[in-house]
């Protein structure tokens, strides 16, 4: 069942979302969360989803305190109050 | 310009050289208007890897929240290069996502650490001037630069 989750959005993706640093939205999934920011705010599309619809590798995302990628990356269920964030990976050689 | 007190300047540095053979990296808090760098977080490399690196993702998040609750932001990343000058490497400007960003080299090929710094905005390289501040960071005792 969908419910409503915050989104604290990183610096970065701030100015796609009208300067708002969470957001919220409906959801059952984190899958369900991600495509709702972009359905919501389109200038994320790349950022967060490739486009056969699979994690973008450039972008973490976590529920509470774990990295979605451990869990059931875009299966991983939200409940009521759980807090999603997005921060950009940071790698490099 | 990106200002480091001596103590964070020498922290970052013995990361480094603590995480031989393989690259070491970590993250700067500060304030962004200043470039002046207030706490160095030391993370793991998820990549354990002598040529890349890649900041554990729990250590990014629990950076990035210690950060807010100081009333600081991330404002940079630091790595090192084990056997290459300090200077960006098309892998770091493929991935370097954030123009605002300080994002800093440690060479440790040679003798003794290089320290340098840049801006990566649009796959272009500018390297800013590192400033180690002759003071610690938190009250105590001054240090003569």
């Amino acid at each position: 069942m969908a419910v409503a989750v915050d989104v604290r959005l990183p610096t970065v993706l701030r100015p796609q979302a009208g300067g708002q640093s969470t957001v919220t939205v409906k959801a059952s999934t984190i899958g369900d969360v991600l495509r709702e920011l972009v359905s919501e705010f389109p200038g994320m599309s790349g950022q967060l989803l490739n486009e056969d619809g699979s994690l973008h590798r450039f972008v973490n995302v976590y529920v509470n305190d774990d990295d979605v990628r451990y869990l059931e990356s875009l299966d991983t269920p939200v409940k009521e109050g759980d807090e999603v964030s997005l921060l950009p990976a940071v790698a490099g050689g | 310009m990106l200002r480091m007190p001596r103590d964070l300047h020498l922290q970052m540095v013995a990361h480094c050289i603590s995480g031989l053979p393989d690259e070491a990296c970590g993250l700067l808090a500060g304030d962004p208007a200043e470039g002046t760098v207030a706490r160095v977080y030391p993370t793991r490399n998820a990549a354990a890897s002598a040529r890349v690196y890649s900041v554990d993702s729990r250590d990014l998040l629990q950076a990035d929240r210690d950060a807010e609750r100081n009333g600081t932001q991330l404002i940079g990343v630091f790595h090192s290069h084990t056997h290459t000058d300090a200077y960006p490497s098309p892998t770091d400007v493929d991935q370097a996502p954030d123009p605002d960003w300080h994002y800093v080299v440690v060479s440790l090929r040679d003798t003794h650490p290089v320290v340098r710094s840049y801006r990566i905005a649009g796959g272009e390289i500018e390297e800013e001037s590192v400033v180690v501040l002759g003071q610690q960071a938190h009250a105590g005792v001054a240090v003569t630069a």
